[in-house]
């Protein structure tokens, strides 16, 4: 058998139900890894936690009761609120927040079987796209540890990259499952807007947030995606009214056949050339396998940067208004009255790049900018979202690289937060659409750097999308590639 | 177009954030680089677009409805665990500084 940590979702499952090992064994396997807290991954451990839940699982699968992913360990990012463990956000203003409840994604996982080995790392309320914004220290890339790990979900994919998780969660508001997953050389997915429920996740931009699984493979996510997601009716007003599906299922569909979109925006002068180089040879592997390459077009796709950072900062001003130091969280320790309480606490509590976003938000969203900022992005975001229909009229999915180049160096971007926006170029307008994404690792670019896939569907076509990365995962060995000395 | 100090302050107010004037200065130079790449999207003819709120909004056959459950209490009462991290509680109440003299 291959060493514990170095297997995958369906493999620890199957030894799992096939008593070739216990969950006790696999948690505590991962949990020695965890020590030392490497590529500060990890921003709240508790091994009495993580093992008393492997014994639960180790005893339902005694007494036959096993879910399907019973006794599989995965870390959860921090933006995800959980009963047993802190959950800060990545900031200062929860710091040591404990949560009454499981958000309904950790939930959905638990009744899977799945055991929690702790949370991670990520950018302060998932704003950022390097990890260097948490309010707990930056994460670092596990290939390369002078380089970010990509953000904001950079603790998950880090931790799944070195092998300290076989999976985790992630959350994708422009790209943070994609891009992360891409800069790690791991698999993620943002499903359709709307089908894992938004309950227990602390909203950033609450009309682009989705969860999704990061893992090494598609298969592996596929199995992590169908126990996430679910009508959560109650408890998410956007929740799609649609029963879980098994996003296995086309697995092994052939790509015969499959028409895939280029977009010509995805390939311009702002490609690094060595990107540009893994993701033609992806390409041709794919036609090799009978797909079409089938050139389209997506104009609006520069535009989808100003439109998303104000949509985006708009929805967070709203949102982060909740911690104003009352009910939860920090509260400044000198104050005047009620308002200066406010303003000192918010002022302590958060991060330059959330207060940044905050006052942007709070700029195009007062009188005088809503109809000139607001609305006019929210008009262009539907001619985004129309663009893409069109698209679909000529292909079944997309494709293209996640992000213009590999993961940079820790600090490049520091002066100049602009740098970050424009890297997202191509993981925005799949999220202003609302559509399924993913990034699946195929390569590696200067430096030795993982090089992702993007792949893009309409909605509701998860299916394909896990269908077409695990086609090529079966013809390729990128996902099984560890960082040295992993 | 860019902003001024003043506008800075405004918003810094609107938006509950105190800010040192180190900060200040630069959150407005940060903000206005910013507003350097938005100025584009002014120039794009939106004439007959609908503002798309939501996701939801553009899939095919698909339309937001505002969902509501049943008016009943579903929700244990969970008062001391909804509190513990609360930075200042007194017999169950959440305190905050004076509000009316």
């Amino acid at each position: 058998m291959t060493t514990l940590h170095n297997m995958g979702v369906a493999e620890l499952a199957h030894a799992l139900q096939t008593k070739q090992v216990s969950a006790v064994e696999v948690a505590t396997a991962f949990l020695a890894r965890t020590g030392g807290n490497p590529h500060n991954t990890f921003l709240d451990i508790d091994s009495e936690v993580t093992l008393a839940q492997a014994q639960a699982s180790d005893a339902r699968i005694a007494a036959g009761t096993a879910g399907p992913l019973e006794g599989v360990p995965i870390a959860h990012k921090d933006v995800f609120v959980t009963r047993d463990f802190a959950t800060t956000a990545g900031s200062k203003i929860l710091s040591g927040y404990r949560s009454p409840f499981d958000a309904t994604v950790v939930q959905k996982l638990s009744s899977a079987g799945m055991v929690s080995l702790g949370k991670v790392n990520c950018d302060e309320f998932a704003m950022g796209s390097a990890n260097e914004n948490s309010a707990y220290g930056a994460v670092t890339n596990p290939w390369d540890t002078t380089h970010v790990p990509g953000g904001s979900s950079g603790g998950s994919a880090a931790a799944v990259a070195a092998r300290l998780a076989p999976a985790a969660t992630g959350t994708d508001t422009g790209g943070s499952i994609r891009q992360p997953a891409s800069f790690c050389g791991i698999t993620g997915i943002k499903p359709t807007y709307g089908r894992a429920s938004r309950y227990g996740m602390i909203a950033y931009a609450s009309s682009l947030d989705q969860a999704g699984p990061m893992a090494r493979s598609a298969e592996d996510c596929a199995l992590l995606l169908s126990a996430m997601c679910g009508a959560d009716l109650d408890r998410d007003s956007t929740s799609l009214d649609m029963p879980a599906e098994n996003f296995s299922a086309k697995l092994g569909d052939s790509l015969a056949g499959l028409r895939i979109g280029i977009p010509k925006e995805f390939f311009g002068d702002g490609l690094a050339a060595d990107v540009r180089t893994a993701i033609d040879a992806a390409l041709k592997v794919l036609e090799a396998q009978g797909a079409k390459l089938v050139p389209i077009t997506l104009p609006r796709t520069e535009l989808a940067i100003p439109v998303y950072y104000i949509i985006a900062p708009a929805e967070a001003s709203s949102n982060l208004s909740r911690f104003d130091g009352v009910k939860f969280g920090h509260r400044a320790s000198a104050y005047t009255d009620l308002v200066s309480m406010y303003k000192k606490t918010r002022a302590e509590g958060f991060g330059e790049e959330v207060k940044r976003r905050i006052m942007t938000g709070a700029y195009v969203l007062s009188h005088g900018y809503y109809d000139a900022y607001y609305l006019q992005a929210q008009k262009i975001r539907r001619m985004i979202a129309d663009d893409f229909q069109r698209a679909f009229a000529e292909c079944d999915v997309i494709a293209g690289p996640v992000a213009p180049t590999v993961a940079w160096k820790l600090g490049n971007n520091a002066s100049d937060p602009l740098a970050d926006y424009l890297a997202d170029i191509f993981t925005l307008p799949a999220s202003l659409a609302g559509l399924p994404g993913m990034s699946m690792p195929v390569g590696f670019g200067e430096g030795r750097l993982p090089v992702g896939m993007q792949l893009i569907g309409n909605y509701l076509q998860e299916a394909r999308l896990l269908n077409v990365a695990h086609q090529y995962q079966l013809n390729t060995d990128f996902h099984n590639a560890k960082p040295e000395g992993v | 177009m860019s902003l001024t100090p003043q506008d800075i302050s405004r918003i810094a107010n609107l938006a509950r954030l105190e800010l040192q004037p180190e900060e200040q200065a630069r959150m407005l130079s940060k903000i206005n680089d910013f507003f350097g790449i938005v100025e584009q999207i002014r120039a794009v003819d939106t004439t007959g677009v609908v503002p798309m709120a939501h996701p939801v909004d553009a899939m095919p056959g698909s339309h937001i409805e505002l969902r509501l459950r049943p008016d009943v209490a579903s929700e244990p009462n969970q008062r001391d665990l909804n509190q513990r991290s609360a930075p200042a509680v007194e017999r169950g109440l959440f305190l905050v500084p004076k509000v009316i003299e």
